[in-house]
Parts: C-alpha cells; structure tokens; sequence
C-alpha cells in the first residue's frame, strides 16, 4: 500500500550482469496496522482515573455513656439540617424540644442543594456569633427518606463552606413531627 | 528533442518515527493499564468536591446499591481467601480450594454465605447473566445473622496479620441509595471500633462560585 516496489533496472539494457540488490525496505504496513489496533485497544480499555473519596470520620462510640460527661450543643450554636425526601432540604436555627416549654418553637424553612440553597444559608449563618454547630439528619419517615447522594451533597457543602463543627445524627420523632406539622 | 519527463515523486514515505511513537503508546498504555474488574453491580457514584484520591492498596470495597443490596470485596485476593475461610469456620461450613480460588478472583460479592458455594461452582460467564444477577440478595448485615462485619472483621485481622498494613474502608454507594442503608452499615462498622470511611464519589469538575449544582 503504502510501498510501492519499483521496477528494478535489470531487466533493460543489453547483457550487462550486476549483483542484484535486494531492497533494505520492508513493507511496514501490516504491522503499524497491528501497532494501531493495540493503541487503540489500550486507550479505549484503559482507567486512568481512581476514584475520589470523601473521607467521613465518625466519632468513637462510647459504650457506656456517661449523660453528664456528654457535650451538650447550646441552642444559639445549632443549626438543624434535615435531608428529606425529593432534594429538599429542611433547616431551623436553634433546638427542638417541644416538651419543655422555656424552649421556642423553631422556625423550619425549605431549600435545596444548589449554590443559592443551603450554601447561602450556611456562609450568612457563619458571619454571626457565635460559631454554628450543623447538626445533620437524614429524614427517615414511612417509607419516605433522604438519598444518600443527598448526603453526600450536604457533606460537600461542609467542605466547601468549610464548616468544622458538624455532626451525622439520627433524626428524632421531634423532628418528624415538625417537618410534618411545617407542611413544608 | 528530448522528451520533458515528469519529475515522479516515489509514493513512499518513512513511517519510521510514526511506528516510533505508535509503539511508544502501545508500551506505555499496555503497562500502565489495569483492566477494570467485571463488577457484580454497578452503581452510580454521587458526586462530590472532593480531590482526595483512594489509596492504591488494601481497600475494602463495600458497595451499597438502590435495593439495599451491600457487597463486599477487598482488592487483594489471599486476603479475600483468608476472610472467606474463617468466616466459614464460623459458621461450620468449607469450601474447596477450588472454589476458595474462585472466590478469591470474584471482585465483589453479594451473597449469603450459605448460598456462595453453588454459585462459586458455576463457571465465569455463567455468573455475568442478568439473571443471577439480579439473584444476588447481599450479605446479610442484620443483626440476626450479620455476615458482613464477620467478613469485615476477618479480613481486617488477615490483613493485618499477612501484610501488616492497616485497611481502608472505602463506601461505595448508588446515588439513589437509601441513607438509612448507608448509615446502618456505617453504625454496624462503628460498633467494631472502625470509625474512618471513604465515601467514593466522582469528581465534580466546578467548584467555584458562580457553578451551578445539579
């Protein structure tokens, strides 16, 4: 294809004897087409990329809890998360216990994933005092819950609003109830 | 007079640098290639800011799909057969080496360890079928009869034991997976002092203000 054999020279004049010369070109064709295929075969199969991670460190669960010697979170620090069902996510300042009367019912309000969602609501949150503690819970509740995608956001948005303080918590009935009675 | 002849040009070309170079690639990509294993599930990792990048080695791979399903696999195969024998100890059941072999070549599996042994005998390409696939129901992680820290603990001693190294717990979960499922693997994790998880996720490619996220 590539190489096309010329005629040699011999066949012409007369009788003149010469030492045939055989070609130091050997047709290279066959094998840059197989050189090709494996190219390729190779770029097309191979994985360059590993995987990113998203390192989660859980604290250590203490076998026996001492109530006393747990931290308790000051209700002006917390900040609520609650990732509920269809990438909405529902957020209150301050604590929810309804059974004791000295505490105000928390305010819930809706937003969403994307930059002008949680994000804007986090980095406001972060220019007042004092520092604000995330609390994060996953709705769970008949049959409708949170995606872990959804997790995997919230957690990104941590990063990315760098905040230090935050914690995977199990939501509680209190909360249920007042996503619910919220009609948000 | 003479005749004008046209100049012929030879149609010959000297493709030797380009071969050069097409073996260079074939080299570099055949060495640094790594075929990717043929996975048991395939799941669709969320996405994330994140720019940490998984260690090399002594990786366990829980994987966590849309059904609940969790997988489990480790990316060296004496310690896949280390684990797999002494939670069958446990549990007063052997395999044979055979299929020990095979188990050790399997990338992931989601079975209970009862019903491993009829599908370790069956041949490579007959385990790839939608059908038994789609038959798989996960390792048991309740808390009746919790095969996955059994296989989770024992693999974490026989990699500490044969290779001295510490291992990483890398999650991999299905963007539509439930977190309830994620998080009781997590809680079933933490009840064995294991306390540090690498959540796979891809890379989201903008990060900066003015991005939007889906």
């Amino acid at each position: 294809m590539a190489e096309i054999q010329q005629k040699g020279g011999d066949s012409g004049k007369g009788g003149k004897k010469r030492a045939k010369k055989a070609s130091t070109k050997i047709d290279m064709t066959p094998m840059v087409d197989l050189a090709f295929l494996l190219l390729t075969f190779f770029m097309l199969t191979t994985t360059f990329a590993k995987p990113n991670v998203m390192q989660l460190t859980m604290p250590v669960k203490e076998k026996n809890p001492i109530p006393d010697e747990q931290t308790k979170i000051k209700a002006s620090q917390a900040v609520t998360i609650i990732l509920g069902a269809d990438d909405k996510v529902y957020y209150y300042f301050g604590l929810n216990n309804p059974k004791d009367p000295s505490v105000p019912k928390p305010q819930v309000q809706v937003t969403d994933y994307s930059q002008n969602g949680i994000r804007k609501v986090l980095l406001a949150r972060q220019q007042q005092q004092p520092e604000p503690i995330v609390l994060i819970k996953p709705y769970e509740y008949e049959g409708k819950e949170a995606r872990y995608k959804n997790m995997v956001d919230i957690l990104d948005e941590m990063n990315i609003t760098n905040q230090k303080k935050y914690a995977l918590v199990d939501i509680n009935k209190d909360d249920i109830d007042l996503i619910i009675a919220s009609g948000l | 007079m003479p005749k004008v002849k046209p100049h012929r040009t030879s149609p010959s070309l000297d493709m030797t640098p380009m071969v050069d170079l097409a073996f260079l690639l074939v080299t570099f990509f055949m060495l640094t290639t790594q075929f990717r294993p043929d996975e048991a599930v395939v799941v669709d990792t969320p996405s994330s800011t994140s720019d940490i990048v998984l260690p090399d080695s002594d990786i366990m791979t829980l994987t966590v799909d849309k059904d609940k399903r969790v997988f489990w696999g480790y990316d060296k195969a004496p310690i896949k057969a280390a684990a797999l024998q002494a939670v069958a100890a446990k549990r007063g059941l052997s395999f044979t080496p055979a299929q020990i072999k095979q188990f050790s070549l399997l990338p992931q599996f989601g079975l209970p360890i009862e019903s491993l042994g009829s599908y370790l005998n069956m041949d490579a390409e007959a385990r790839k079928a939608p059908g038994i696939k789609k038959q798989l129901t996960g390792v048991p992680y309740d808390s009746l009869n919790n095969q996955l820290i059994d296989f989770v603990v024992e693999a974490r001693k026989a990699n500490a034991t044969q290779f001295q190294k510490p291992t990483y717990i890398a999650i991999k979960g299905d963007a539509g997976a439930d977190v309830s499922t994620v998080q009781k693997v997590i809680k079933i994790l933490q009840e064995r002092d294991i306390n540090r998880f690498n959540l796979i996720t891809d890379l989201e490619i903008n990060t900066g203000v003015g991005s939007e996220k889906k």
